[in-house]
């Protein structure tokens, strides 16, 4: 049995909040140069030239990526031999209190959904804890902006719409977003399980590295081709025309039932951040 | 590059099309969701406005905290749909630009035809750059709504893109259509 206590996850938080608003992922940043390498369009080229930049001087450490630093989605796969002195949850909304606090990002929570005051320290995070074996504790932060996830769509199809339902659901969403989500994009896309579970999918399909596919063929083949058919929409970044509408397509699947073929699709701009760290 | 000064008169606005790059030097109001639900309230009321609207332009941003001697964080576009609701009557009060990015519905480009008005774009998703070309930042009204309150910046030559103009040419609409003719055509060839 491997002991944590609070204070380590808190600290462990607050600091992948800070790195994951002001450095993108290596796998990002090699993504958007070689868009930007590739890309014909001048506008298109012009944009990605400015996205890249952006990235250097947010890596000085002065200005964020990006001023939406996001709702905090924390991911931890616990290992069950871990145990941990303290409340986990109350925890990592510490943590991510003192990195909005002291990695001066933007407070973006609202208590209520309806009635709308500013909870003033963007908590609570959105936490999801997965029990695993071992005893690892790996946190995930992955700071989530809302022009990109306000574009989102769910919708629980008939079996029989099979493979063309799927891939048309995504198509359709992304068409239906144009530039408002910040184009390029990632697209998250859950398949299977239920309503609440292909959501979930959808997020955590986001978190995979960008270039890497699904490791059944049959999916991954789907991620291709839906990239390319993203990709010849013609929105192109900020939607004012080009090749690159997205960087990667990802889907997560789950069994799920004999009445059921439920689609989400969860999209990201092109400032697809996320800090791991294993304690 | 075509350059714009503030106060952004109608002759300047008119002068604008759709797709054209501009560096845009003065004074930007800062207002979001929170704002604009209270200047239109305002206005339903008949009480003052914290600025005067006429040849004004609107900034959607909810900027970052300043560090210690920045005058502003991260300071990029937020979606502007979400301020549909409110823009025709600030439109119709003067209100002569808008800065943002993505959509807007029927009804504001019909107020932006009707009042000579000009729907510019921002590259959303580069608040760093954008941050540290802002050379000042006041909050001048609704300071409890924080990062939402109304700030009066001060930006020089800070590149925008007009996407909707006075006639309702929409770049969202030309740009990708134009991409994808050029592209086919390539591809015939």
């Amino acid at each position: 049995m491997k002991e944590l206590s609070a204070a380590q996850i808190t600290a462990a938080v607050r600091e992948l909040c800070i790195e994951a608003n002001y450095r993108l992922p290596a796998d990002v940043t090699d993504c958007l140069r070689a868009c930007h390498a590739a890309e014909r369009w001048p506008v298109a080229k012009e944009i990605l030239g400015n996205i890249l930049d952006n990235i250097s001087v947010a890596a000085e450490g002065d200005y964020p990526l990006c001023q939406d630093t996001g709702l905090a989605c924390v991911f931890i796969r616990l290992g069950q031999d871990v145990h941990i002195t303290g409340d986990l949850a109350s925890a990592v909304d510490e943590g991510v209190r003192q990195g909005y606090r002291d990695g001066y990002l933007r407070a973006s929570a609202v208590a209520d959904p309806l009635r709308r005051v500013n909870t003033g320290d963007n908590t609570p995070a959105l936490l999801t804890v997965t029990l695993t074996s071992g005893d690892a504790c790996e946190i995930t932060v992955a700071p989530k902006g809302f022009g990109s996830e306000n574009m989102g769509a769910l919708k629980m199809l008939r079996p029989s719409d099979g493979r063309d339902g799927v891939k048309n659901f995504v198509l359709e969403t992304v068409k239906a977003a144009g530039p408002n989500p910040c184009p390029p994009i990632v697209v998250g896309v859950g398949v299977g399980g239920s309503f609440d579970k292909v959501a979930l999918c959808a997020k955590q399909a986001l978190l995979r590295p960008l270039g890497q596919h699904h490791p059944d063929p049959f999916w991954a083949e789907m991620e291709q081709e839906l990239l390319e058919e993203i990709n010849a929409l013609g929105i192109g970044p900020q939607g004012f025309g080009g090749r690159t509408t997205a960087l990667s397509v990802a889907i997560e699947t789950m069994p799920t039932h004999i009445t059921a073929l439920p689609v989400a699709v969860n999209i990201n701009c092109h400032v697809s951040r996320h800090a791991r760290r294993v304690l | 590059m075509i350059e714009i000064t503030t106060p952004f008169t109608t002759q300047q606005a008119d002068a604008l099309r759709a797709g054209d790059s501009v560096l845009f030097t003065g004074t930007l109001y800062t207002a979001r969701d929170a704002a604009h639900a209270r200047l239109c309230q305002a206005l339903a009321e008949g009480r003052p406005l914290p600025f005067d609207p006429t040849d004004a332009v609107i900034y959607y941003v909810g900027p970052t905290p300043p560090r210690p001697g920045k005058v502003i964080g991260s300071a990029g576009p937020t979606t502007s749909y979400r301020m549909d609701a409110y823009s025709p009557a600030l439109l119709d009060r003067g209100l002569r630009g808008m800065v943002g990015k993505g959509l807007r519905g029927e009804a504001v480009v019909e107020a932006m035809r009707r009042n000579h008005a000009v729907y510019f774009g921002a590259v959303g998703g580069t608040g760093a750059l954008i941050g540290r070309a802002i050379r000042s930042a006041e909050v001048i009204a609704y300071e409890d709504l924080g990062t939402e309150a109304i700030r009066r910046l001060t930006v020089e030559k800070l590149p925008l893109t007009v996407v909707i103009d006075t006639q309702g040419n929409n770049l969202y609409e030309i740009g990708p259509r134009r991409y994808l003719e050029t592209a086919r055509a390539e591809t015939a060839r």
